[in-house]
């Protein structure tokens, strides 16, 4: 039986990374602005702003005009990255995602703050579970999903010096650290191979990467062996890892944090049938959320250990 | 496919079209040379299109004129010179008066508006920086311009840079709540180095502006989010010159250019069905007679 890795116990805000990075590239780059919307405080600027109070432009309770003001940056020879609640920023202000940022192809950095279900009790007008699906449709915009606070650092570096439209998510629900080595745990359009196996996929991305290499250590104990890929970047996806997971594994099951349709398992999916169709579970959120904590809300709709090995054994006939 | 500038590589050489040095009545008198030749190319492009939004492209005209030869510091050589002051046609519709005005100021050979709207061409129906060279932002959706206008404008402050930023608003665009959320914020940052221009020419696609969700008082309302607002005769290229240059310290400027939608054409002007409808052969004939 193939041992692989499992997630490290200790937790990890990935914001606190986001701030830390963004800080450092900005003593190195005076091109890098921040804006927000009256999010100082929840997009972890508060340290930015007092090292360069200039360079933090807080545009109020306006996210159309935040994304606007980021692209006039940008045509200013700015690299600004934007930052808000991820449902606000992709919601309310997709139109301006689409054409002020993407369709005039300017390097603004999207920086969705607090993504998923991570506002938990505060319900779905907090929760942002259908940006992936809204912006895997808007051509020329990277979007990375970054699972821990390693991979969170690497890919903010990515973008400052990316020159292209982007959108990350930072993440506020603590995750276990999933990489070992910091300087290597991100590089843009590359899916990681986290655990080997050839009886079945799980891609996975962000939070549920971890919960991910939990299910595979469970199932390797029910004697399947699980191949793990940790997607951090969703757009453009690494196709050749998808069609060689669907070619070597003959089944692959999907787990993110957010609506099935149209996210990640959507995304795989329109590969897999291209190339090598195989039998496939999405697990993601069904329908807006009741009242709970974010992890209350992970088991609702068995996003956990448990549902992906039931996930599993289901495809696998067992 | 895009239309390339003439030279690139050489260093920029930033300056407005029109020698600063004119008198008044001789600078006026060539802006609306300039306006003409942009009047004709629209009704002609229009015509071979069989598309366009005609009313709303002559009523900017006598604005883009002044900018493009009386007021903005650029290089057509060098569309992307950093230095450069930013236009933004927010109005993205009214992309025929700004391909003619581009093309008289040398961003692109004359011979391109030929092509405007036809397959693959790089002026499309809205314009698009990506292949169009002059061409700030991509507009179409109303209410995009001024939030982008603000953000030059931040940047050139934050840069400490001379340049400065118009932009160009329909006055029906107003309607959209963006326009408001960016007003109070150039209006808060005390954008001294943006100037925005509504095309008030009282008209949108359906219905008069005022009968369909009301501006007015416009120039009050600029002024309660924090603007130096001033009026003038949208088509008086002397009042629209001294409104672009003369100071707002500490305040952004709003120019609320009184215009006539479909101005020089005597059966288009003012008629709110001239929005987008395209004239006949006889109609252009007629308008090309009236524009001299």
């Amino acid at each position: 039986m193939e041992a692989g890795p499992t997630a490290k116990s200790a937790l990890f805000d990935c914001r606190q990374s986001f701030a830390d990075t963004l800080i450092e590239l900005a003593k190195s780059d005076e091109r890098i602005v921040a804006v927000c919307n009256d999010s100082v405080g929840s997009s972890n600027l508060v340290a930015f702003q007092k090292q360069f109070p200039d360079r933090l432009i807080n545009v109020g309770i306006a996210e159309q005009n935040m994304v606007g003001v980021g692209a006039g940056l940008a045509i200013g020879g700015f690299i600004p990255f934007v930052c808000g609640a991820a449902p606000f920023l992709t919601g309310r202000a997709l139109e301006q995602v689409k054409v002020d940022v993407a369709y005039n192809a300017l390097p603004v950095v999207l920086c969705g703050m607090s993504p998923g279900m991570a506002y938990g009790e505060l319900g779905p007008t907090h929760h942002s579970i259908e940006d992936l699906s809204w912006l895997r449709a808007i051509d020329g915009l990277a979007i990375v999903v970054p699972a821990d606070p390693a991979q969170t650092a690497a890919a903010v570096r990515w973008a400052a010096s990316a020159a292209t439209p982007c959108y990350i998510r930072v993440g506020r629900t603590k995750v276990p650290s999933v990489s070992d080595d910091a300087a290597t745990a991100f590089a843009f359009g590359r899916i990681d191979v986290l655990r080997a196996g050839a009886d079945l996929t799980i891609a996975a991305t962000g939070t549920m990467v971890s919960r991910a290499l939990a299910a595979a250590e469970t199932l390797a104990q029910r004697g399947l062996q699980v191949r793990v890929l940790n997607v951090a970047t969703i757009k453009p996806l690494d196709e050749a890892v998808i069609v060689a997971a669907a070619r070597e594994t003959a089944a692959i099951v999907t787990v993110e944090e957010a609506m099935i349709e149209g996210g990640l398992g959507a995304a795989v999916a329109e590969i897999v049938v291209r190339h090598a169709p195989v039998p496939m579970r999405m697990l993601g959120v069904k329908g807006f959320a009741p009242t709970g904590t974010a992890e209350y809300l992970f088991d609702h709709f068995g996003l956990n250990p448990e549902g992906i090995v039931a996930a599993a054994l289901e495809l696998k006939g067992r | 496919m895009a239309v390339s500038p003439s030279s690139p590589g050489r260093a920029p050489q930033l300056a407005v079209s029109l020698s600063e040095g004119l008198d008044a009545a001789e600078r006026a008198q060539r802006l609306r040379r300039e306006a003409t030749r942009i009047r004709r190319d629209v009704v002609e492009m229009i015509g071979r299109a069989h598309l366009g939004h005609v009313g709303g492209d002559l009523s900017v005209t006598d604005i883009l004129a002044t900018l493009f030869f009386g007021v903005l510091r650029l290089d057509p050589a060098a569309p992307r010179a950093p230095e450069r002051d930013r236009f933004i046609l927010s109005k993205g519709h009214c992309a025929a008066a700004l391909y003619s005005t581009l093309a008289q100021r040398g961003f692109m050979p004359l011979e391109a508006l030929s092509t405007f709207m036809q397959p693959l061409s790089a002026l499309n129906g809205h314009p698009n920086r990506r292949k169009v060279p002059g061409v700030e932002a991509n507009t179409g959706p109303l209410g995009h311009g001024l939030p982008i206008a603000v953000g030059c404008a931040i940047a050139a402050k934050l840069a400490r840079a001379s340049w400065r930023t118009f932009v160009v608003l329909g006055d029906g665009e107003l309607q959209e709540g963006s326009n408001w959320e960016a007003a109070m914020c150039g209006g808060h940052q005390k954008l001294d180095n943006l100037v925005a221009v509504v095309d008030r020419n009282r008209l949108q696609q359906g219905a008069r502006t005022e009968d369909t969700n009301r501006l007015e008082p416009l120039a009050d309302r600029w002024r309660a989010f924090g603007w130096d607002a001033v009026e003038c005769d949208g088509h008086d290229h002397a009042a629209l010159y001294e409104a672009f240059v003369s100071p707002h310290k500490g305040r952004p400027r709003c120019v609320i250019a009184k215009t006539i939608k479909g101005k020089g054409v005597s059966f288009i002007e003012d008629r709110v069905e001239w929005h987008h409808k395209v004239p006949s052969p006889e109609q252009i004939e007629l308008a090309l007679k009236e524009l001299v």
